[in-house]
């Protein structure tokens, strides 16, 4: 019985978790019969992960600033921007596509060095800065394309965005090999990592979550991504840009775990001042901080100008406020401190797959927005009503 | 009965898992100036709350009389209305209004909507006669000492008619000058029929002015003692606080005094701000390996400026003067090159400047020492759960555990994490800002323990306290700081309240003449 009620404890204290997983299940349940099935369908399925793909890595990057205590308003225009660098790169001076996308991340990286530069040495809020940047790499992105659209990009750098990795079954086998093969290693890596993690804390004599929570959330998990890949499989196999989001997911999780530089993340958005005073290197550690956020939003942008094979300059026009969304659907707090990369790509699915049904359903964008509105409202009142029911701060 | 203005009975307040108070009844007499003591978290704070309605009506059980009435407050509202007024711990006045506006604050001086300027001031004009206070109701909140703008949450409490005036530890961050002010202000109105009931970790003060003592202890009263009837010591007072007999109120230590391990000389420090102000002047301080160096100064002598300044420029403007340690001249310019050099540095104000209060313990602990866990950027979180719960266990943090947020910890065990974290870096030299500053009796004797347990491994530990009799207790030697100067250097033996206060004050009265 008390075993029963630790578990019950226990539950309760993870509930934001739970929440958010089951409200996006929730979600895709309910499209799944409002679209009489369309929904899960492998074609949509696919479509889903490839069309969300830049707002979830964008995301990534926001989680981080967003832990830290600030803000990025200008990472749609840093989309767009380093969008209409790669076409001029690529179509007018003829680079080629692997030395565009190195030297379009390279862009990011003096974005990101020069909005850190005025955020962390000279004072100037994260707001204002970014804000700054919004307009003006909007406007340099006009610049560049002189107000027009560049296109055609060459297919190799059009598969960064909407390409596939390739069909090992000769495209006549109904589930493509290679995705399966890929699927079930992930499962496998993922199970390995959890009971090895499991065991190490056990041997420390940490208290650890009860058992069956942890078997529970490992086969919820392997199913989850059996799933996925089971729909894939049946369409045309894993997607260039789901490698690239899984790759960012896997190590930004454990840099803002495990790594020193995450953990100072934390420390400057938990409280600043005992930051400091604890060595932490706090002007460097935020220049980086939006160094790292600006080659995020440079991937971001060569992801989004590859799928749609066009520069646009009216390209990433609201990003900013898709991506910070989802880090706040997905737990982070507006005061800094707390939050979680994973919690920000589920923020994330829930604003596209609710995008993405709304869509199939014919709901007009005026009530898309609404609702894409209430939704965010919604999940941060109820972290609020959370953190003050559990008497937290 | 008809001389009671309060009767609180049966008091229970529940929190999800925590009894915070069990059947706790109190009783003050009108006129009377009511102390309340116990450890922190005995329940003092919880009980002034249900009293003042920040906990409504119907939130706890038990029943509440005023003035010989049932009342059910509801809201901070509805128990001012009644006139009880609480004044918390941490002031609430908004820096940037002037005094009069925040004494209306909320209760504005208007009419039909439009704020009437001259009635705002010339009342609250009287009220600051009333507290002793002669500034212009005008000036700002942010150009008034903290001691005065304790008097200024008095008028503000005087303008709402109060007739029971809750104080939350209120001398807790005034200098010996203020505080005595204050008392004498509690005191004064009283003689106007005033009743004040006053939380206090501050014996003597109790001693002073109170004409009763509820000591609350777990949740629980454990009994009220006049303080005029019997002759009711201090030591009495702690033995009703902690449920047994404190032999000593500081752990007996024999000090192995080494080497000299760290000399600053002449060190200056300009005010941040006003540039042309030198907060600290041409100090000379030293302390050897095993020793407990105090630092005595009021509130304002530029204690805390010094130590933040020599630990990684922290503070200050302009900041020039030598840093030695072990006979080597080295540079603190950073807190990264500071403690890289083995100095640490616990903070006066934990929950500022001390703690991450949204993370658990273990990550408070690792904090300063991080790469001390960590290898090529990677930190290994096995091992920083083990060192936590080492320190958990060593320096009895009372937390089921290091999972455990450090903002749902008492201020003791808060204490307790932050020196965790500067052991764990392990300094050869500690700065210890107001260590046992909001902390129980005995949380107190244990931390003392811990200061003398660094001096015994060999480290050299500088106190700097607003408490004389604390450094009394506990240091080999005592630095009077006066306006920024060092004004003496006094070994223990010498050492005493009044001798030290005269070179503490030494300065100042130069200052006037």
């Amino acid at each position: 019985m008390s075993a029963f009620r630790s578990a019950l404890h226990y539950l309760a204290g993870q509930l934001r978790e739970i929440g958010l997983f089951i409200a996006l299940i929730a979600i895709i349940l309910f499209f799944q019969i409002t679209t009489n099935g369309i929904t899960l369908k492998p074609i949509n399925v696919s479509n889903l992960i490839v069309q969300n793909s830049y707002i979830l890595i964008l995301a990534i990057g926001m989680v981080m600033v967003i832990i830290a205590g600030h803000i990025d308003l200008s990472v749609g225009s840093v989309v767009a921007f380093v969008g209409a660098m790669a076409g001029v790169m690529i179509t007018q001076w003829h680079v080629p596509w692997w030395a565009a996308i190195v030297l379009c991340l390279g862009i990011g990286a003096l974005v990101g060095m020069w909005q850190g530069f005025w955020i962390a040495y000279f004072g100037i809020p994260a707001f204002i800065v970014t804000l700054a940047g919004m307009l003006t790499f909007r406007g340099l992105t006009q610049i560049a394309l002189q107000n027009q659209q560049i296109s055609p990009f060459p297919d190799e750098f059009r598969a960064l965005g909407s390409g596939f990795l390739p069909d090992l079954g000769g495209g006549t086998s109904p589930l493509e090999p290679l995705t399966v093969v890929l699927g079930i290693l992930a499962t496998l890596l993922l199970t390995v990592q959890g009971i090895r993690q499991r065991a190490a804390r056990k041997k420390h004599a940490v208290e650890d979550e009860p058992f069956a929570w942890f078997l529970s959330k490992l086969i919820f998990t392997a199913v989850l991504i059996l799933l996925i890949t089971y729909l894939l499989a049946g369409y045309r196999g894993t997607p260039v840009v789901l490698i690239v989001l899984g790759l960012l997911v896997v190590v930004y999780s454990a840099v803002m775990h495990n790594s020193v530089f995450g953990r100072h993340i934390y420390a400057i958005g938990g409280n600043l001042n005992a930051a400091v005073l604890s060595g932490v290197k706090t002007k460097r550690l935020t220049f980086l901080l939006f160094v790292n956020m600006g080659v995020i939003a440079a991937l971001a942008g060569l992801v989004f100008t590859a799928q749609l094979n066009l520069a646009n300059p009216k390209a990433g026009d609201g990003f900013e406020l898709d991506a910070i969304a989802a880090v706040f659907i997905g737990g982070a707090a507006v005061t800094g401190g707390i939050g979680t990369v994973t919690g920000a790509i589920i923020g994330g699915l829930i604003i596209g797959i609710l995008n993405n049904g709304m869509s199939i359903l014919g709901v007009g964008t005026e009530f898309q927005q609404l609702i894409k509105g209430l939704v965010l409202l919604a999940a941060v009142a109820f972290d609020v009503y959370n953190k003050r029911r559990s008497g937290v701060r | 009965m008809a001389m009671n203005i309060l009767e609180m009975r049966n008091i229970t307040k529940t929190f999800p898992g925590v009894k915070a108070l069990q059947d706790v009844s109190l009783e003050v007499q009108r006129g009377h100036i009511h102390a309340i003591c116990g450890e922190n978290g005995a329940g003092k704070s919880t009980l002034m709350k249900v009293l003042s309605g920040v906990y409504p009506h119907g939130t706890y059980d038990g029943e509440i009389a005023f003035e010989n009435e049932t009342v059910e407050f509801k809201s901070i509202n509805d128990s001012e209305a009644a006139g009880v007024v609480i004044i918390h711990q941490e002031l609430a006045l908004s820096p940037y209004l002037s005094i009069a506006e925040n004494i209306f604050l909320g209760n504005e001086q208007e009419k039909r909507g439009w704020i009437d300027w001259n009635k705002t001031n010339l009342e609250a004009s009287k009220l600051l006669a009333r507290v002793g206070l002669k500034d212009n109701p005008i000036t700002k909140i942010m150009d008034i000492g903290v001691g005065k703008q304790q008097l200024v949450e008095i008028a503000k409490a005087l303008s709402k008619e109060v007739k029971l005036l809750i104080l939350d530890e209120p001398t807790a961050a005034l200098n010996d000058e203020d505080s005595a002010h204050l008392l004498d202000l509690i005191k004064h109105l009283q003689g106007q029929g005033i009743t004040s009931i006053m939380i206090s970790h501050k014996l003597n003060e109790i001693k002073a002015i109170a004409d009763e003592v509820t000591i609350i202890r777990d949740g629980k009263t454990i009994e009220t003692l006049d303080m005029h009837a019997d002759q009711i010591s201090e030591e009495r007072i702690i033995k009703g606080m902690v449920g047994r007999d404190l032999e000593s109120r500081y752990p007996d230590h024999t000090p192995h005094i080494g080497e000299e391990i760290l000399r600053i000389e002449d060190w200056t420090v300009y005010h941040p701000l006003d540039h042309g102000r030198a907060v600290v002047k041409d100090a000379n301080i030293s302390v050897r390996a095993g020793e407990i160096v105090g630092i005595a100064g009021l509130m304002g002598a530029g204690r805390t400026e010094l130590a933040m300044s020599v630990f990684g420029h922290s503070y200050g403007h302009n900041i020039s003067g030598k840093v030695f340690k072990n006979g080597v001249e080295i540079k603190t310019n950073t807190v990264a090159a500071a403690i890289g050099h083995g100095l640490a540095y616990a903070t006066e104000d934990r929950k500022r400047y001390g703690l991450n209060l949204i993370e658990d313990i273990k990550r408070n602990i690792s904090a300063a020492a991080l790469e001390k866990l960590a290898n090529l950027g990677w930190v290994d979180a096995n091992k920083e759960t083990v060192v936590a719960e080492g320190y958990r266990k060593s320096m009895n943090i009372k937390a089921p555990t290091v999972e455990a947020l450090a903002g749902k910890l008492s201020g003791g065990n808060q204490q307790k994490v932050v020196l965790s974290k500067w052991m764990y870096s392990n300094p050869d030299v500690l700065i210890l800002d107001e260590p046992t500053r909001g902390i129980d009796v005995g949380a107190k004797y244990e931390i003392y323990g811990i200061i003398n347990r660094l001096a015994d491994e060999g480290k050299g530990v500088i106190v700097i306290s607003s408490e004389l009799p604390e450094l009394l207790g506990i240091c080999d030697r005592i630095y009077a700081l006066s306006e920024g100067r060092i004004t003496a250097d006094v070994p223990r033996e010498k050492a005493t309240a009044e001798y030290l206060m005269q070179y503490m004050t030494q300065e100042r009265e130069r200052d006037h003449e």
